[in-house]
């Protein structure tokens, strides 16, 4: 427990407290009269209103269309399941200039849309909307239809029995056994639109803003810390409301439920309204996740001379975009593994032992501090990395400079996947295993190895394998504090998106095609490895 | 204070313990050797930078050479973000020296007193008019000017003469041609706006803008939507179906096109509008409180010699400062040499910056 608190409270809560404080302190003291000057203005009114109605929009809009997606994945049996499960998981760790970037190719001017039918939507809010679908579409396919799955189906057939039609069936036995799931993904889908940055300030173009925008607007452009400061205050605390709501709905749902093994409750589907259902979904991610991915892929290949390796080979040559890098972009690979190596292990070590901690003991600060492990995910990366810059100047923490910064701040957003991902599997390791290896003579190491690992290890790997996707996708934070000399590949992207000139162009859609990969791969071997009973919450 | 650092010590020695491990291998002990070097006689000087610093690799070579220093270079965002870093850092800086400030950025550094003054050796090549502190905290590096650009091809189809001045970009003649971009989040689009403060002075420039929008002016987001999507004359904007011949850019961006063209054309296909130019200045700084003040020093002296002032302008796009730098042929050949760029002092960019931008939302994109 001591570690990772000492983790979170060094570099997260102490670096965030210092740049706020650096915003709102004065010589007079501190300056709360700050939060209703700035949250008068009207530009500030405007942007918070924008960043509430497009959550919602993008959150309702999120669960229409993909339930029906949770329904197909969690009652069908067709080919190909797994790879479509990896496949609509893959935006969900991709950095949002790749997706940015595959949007503007599908709706922007000159785009797929533009062409075929003549409509942009580039700077409209619809493309803000659907790029939201589509990063979280995996976040209800996976909360809801992990728990739909393992739903008896003979209840609601029963109740049809005693004269139920259907709807009210549905309504009356499933429905309440799912809200609990529902409203979780629903808040989680809240969580990350609330705080949108990079689609948003891809595709929003100058008339729409987010708070996390505007924090990074009035942070590194303006300087403006005071206004800064009250927005990340105002943000923090919506963030920790949503939070809350979160765990009193998990709660809700850890009430017991008569489950059972998701192979039992899955078939083919048969007949009219199964098939086209299925077909639906099926067409739904065909052209929501599949193509502007696909686009991506498309263009990487598409040079003036026809299509070819040619943005591919150029990834080799330190000249490339027009010199934006000390070293050859391809070296960005094998920096963002190494990166995302190093952020894996700090965050097995401290999501574990969080999750160790939490397993061990109850009560209310323990519940607090599972929500604190959850923060990150919605604090702005600029605040966390220009509080960084003023707090870990000195020896033997100047750590500025230093790459294990980006290490670090990767893993502050890998714990809490690690921690939500061990921590059933943790609370479901019966104790009375433990105490019968220690009355057999096992030191309690050796209970643990012969216990605990053995029924963690798939847990442990899949949480590794989410934190090292997250890890290498991460961008907000990284671009802060990536050296110039070892840039990631995010980075690589979005400074070769930088620059004039065709071949920058055709070399940032190369890198995002590679980086994808490299996620879509660690997600199939992560779809291999989960098990069953764990339907986990991403 | 002190357990949270000693816990912290104990979490990190645990993460460390598993990435030395697992992670970073040669990279990190090139690192490992310069940190040890970071007591009193440095042997290396940190630079500090923005995403657009650039400098050919054999020219930076010889210069260690000669030195005997090792140069590291941190870039860290755009012109504006890199800026305030070092503001939030002063006193602590990250470097030795920081390169990038320019003149509508100037004045905020200043006043926050990061630099340190150090007069350069070679600092009497540098064209005086650049010389904008007089205490030298800063040292000039090189300048640009932000102009209107134009497709040569569609003047010349249409028979109508290319724009030249600010004042005949609202004749109907250029309806509905030009493509500028956000002043609030744009480097250029700022100094377009400047330019206008420059012209028609800090009352006027608001009748102008509007005039402007009445002329059909489009706003987009950053240079490079419209400069390579929106602008016909780039090749860029060819392949995308540009549709506006007029493009707030720089009057570097001609010889660009030409060295970038696939094959090279004989000229440039775009043009610059002399008369519509704001001129970007860019300095350079010893840090207040570097490690290596020594280093700095001679990293300054390097970036306005002449070795480095001639490499500057295929590496970055901009013009040296020095009297005795000779341009790339690329650049006499199709460049221009802009005589009259509107101006407006750095303190009156400083106090007003904020409230002409938020001025201009109001009345241009909103």
């Amino acid at each position: 427990m001591a570690v990772p608190l000492a983790f979170f409270g060094l570099f997260f809560a102490y670096p965030v407290a210092a740049i706020v404080g650096r915003g709102l302190k004065t010589d007079e003291g501190w300056q709360f009269g700050r939060f209703a000057e700035v949250l008068a203005r009207p530009d500030i009114a405007d942007v918070l209103w924008f960043t509430t109605w497009q959550a919602f929009a993008s959150t309702l809009l999120t669960l229409l269309i993909a339930l029906p997606a949770a329904y197909v994945f969690a009652r069908f049996e067709f080919p190909g399941k797994q790879l479509l499960r990896a496949v609509v998981t893959v935006p969900f760790v991709l950095p949002t200039v790749v997706v940015g970037t595959a949007f503007l190719a599908l709706l922007g001017r000159g785009g797929l849309l533009d062409e075929l039918v003549g409509v942009r939507l580039d700077t409209t809010v619809w493309a803000i909307l659907l790029a939201h679908v589509f990063f979280n579409y995996a976040v209800v396919v996976r909360t809801v239809g992990g728990l739909w799955a393992q739903l008896d189906p003979r209840q609601e057939e029963a109740a049809r029995v005693l004269g139920a039609g259907r709807f009210t069936a549905w309504r009356r036995v499933t429905l309440p056994a799912l809200a609990p799931a529902v409203a979780a993904a629903a808040l989680m889908v809240f969580l990350f639109t609330f705080s949108s940055f990079g689609v948003v300030l891809i595709l929003g173009g100058p008339a729409y803003s987010t708070l996390e925008v505007e924090v990074y607007r009035q942070t590194a452009q303006l300087l403006d810390l005071p206004t800064a400061a009250v927005l990340t205050m105002v943000q923090f605390a919506a963030i920790g409301a949503i939070l809350a709501v979160h765990a009193w709905t998990v709660r809700k749902r850890e009430t017991a439920l008569r489950l059972v093994d998701p192979g039992r409750t899955t078939h083919r589907p048969r007949g009219w309204a199964q098939r086209s259902l299925l077909g639906g979904v099926l067409l739904t991610v065909a052209l929501l996740i599949v193509l502007p991915l696909g686009v991506l892929v498309e263009r990487s290949f598409d040079t003036p001379g026809g299509y070819g390796l040619g943005y591919y080979r150029a990834l080799q040559d330190a000249g490339a975009g027009g010199g934006t890098f000390l070293v050859a972009p391809l070296e960005a690979i094998w920096n963002s593994l190494q990166y995302a190596l190093a952020a894996t292990a700090i965050a097995l070590v401290i999501g574990g032992l969080a999750a160790a901690a939490l397993t061990r003991r109850g009560g209310r600060f323990v519940r607090g501090f599972d929500a604190l492990l959850m923060l990150p995910l919605g604090v702005s990366a600029v605040t966390v990395g220009f509080g960084f810059l003023i707090t870990l100047d000195e020896p033997p923490l100047d750590l500025r400079t230093s790459w294990i910064l980006v290490p670090l701040a990767q893993a502050l957003v890998g714990v809490p996947f690690v921690v939500r991902t061990m921590l059933p599997v943790l609370r479901a390791v019966d104790g009375r295993l433990r105490e019968a290896a220690a009355v057999l003579g096992a030191s309690p190491l050796r209970a643990w190895r012969e216990v605990d690992l053995p029924l963690v290890r798939r847990a442990l790997l899949i949480a590794a394998g989410f934190a090292f996707a997250v890890s290498l996708g991460e961008f907000g934070a990284t671009v802060f504090i990536a050296r110039a000399d070892r840039p990631t590949l995010p980075v690589a992207v979005a400074r070769l998106l930088g620059r004039a000139g065709e071949l920058n162009y055709g070399q940032a859609m190369a890198l995002s095609t590679i980086l994808m990969l490299v996620c879509a791969v660690s997600l199939l071997l992560l779809e291999r490895l989960r098990p069953d009973k764990t339907s986990g919450e991403f | 204070m002190s357990t949270t650092k000693k816990l912290a010590g104990v979490a990190l020695a645990a993460a460390l313990g598993v990435t030395t491990l697992s992670a970073c291998g040669g990279g990190d002990a090139k690192d490992k050797t310069a940190g040890a070097g970071d007591a009193p006689k440095s042997k290396t000087v940190t630079l500090v930078s923005h995403d657009s610093f650039n400098v050919t690799e054999a020219v930076l070579k010889e210069f260690e050479q000669q030195s005997g220093y090792t140069v590291k270079v941190l870039k860290s965002g755009d012109a504006g973000a890199a800026l305030n870093q070092e503001i939030l850092t002063k006193g602590s800086p990250r470097g030795d020296v920081f390169f990038g400030v320019d003149n509508t950025l100037l004045s905020r550094a200043l006043d926050n007193g990061i630099f340190t003054p150090y007069e350069a050796k070679g600092l009497a090549e540098v064209k005086p008019e650049y010389v904008l502190d007089k205490e030298h905290r800063v040292t000039p590096i090189d300048s640009g000017d932000i102009c209107v650009n134009y497709d040569k091809a569609y003047f010349a189809e249409k028979k109508i003469a290319p724009p030249q001045t600010l004042d005949d970009l609202i004749k109907p003649e250029y309806k509905n041609l030009l493509v500028t971009e956000n002043a609030a989040t744009s480097s250029p689009g700022l100094g377009f706006l400047l330019a206008s403060v420059g012209k028609y002075g800090e009352d006027g420039w608001k009748d102008y803008w509007s005039k402007l929008k009445a002329n059909g002016v489009e706003v987009v987001d950053g240079w490079e939507q419209a400069y390579n999507e929106r602008f016909s004359g780039s090749a860029g904007g060819k392949k995308a179906k540009g549709d506006r011949p007029l493009v707030v850019s720089y009057a570097s961006s001609p010889p660009v096109e030409v060295l970038y063209g696939e094959p090279q054309p004989a000229e440039a296909p775009t043009g610059v509008s002399t008369g519509t130019c704001f001129r970007q200045i860019e300095f350079a700084g010893l840090l207040k409180g570097a490690k290596n003040e020594e280093g700095g020093k001679a990293l300054v002296d390097f970036l306005v010699s002449k070795k480095f002032q001639e490499d500057m302008p295929l590496q970055m796009f901009v013009n040296p400062v020095t009297k005795d730098a000779v341009l790339p042929e690329l650049f006499t050949k199709h460049g221009v040499v802009v005589e009259k760029p509107e101006n407006v002092a750095p303190e009156t960019i400083a106090k007003n910056r904020e409230q002409w931008v938020k001025a201009w939302t109001a009345l241009v994109v909103k």
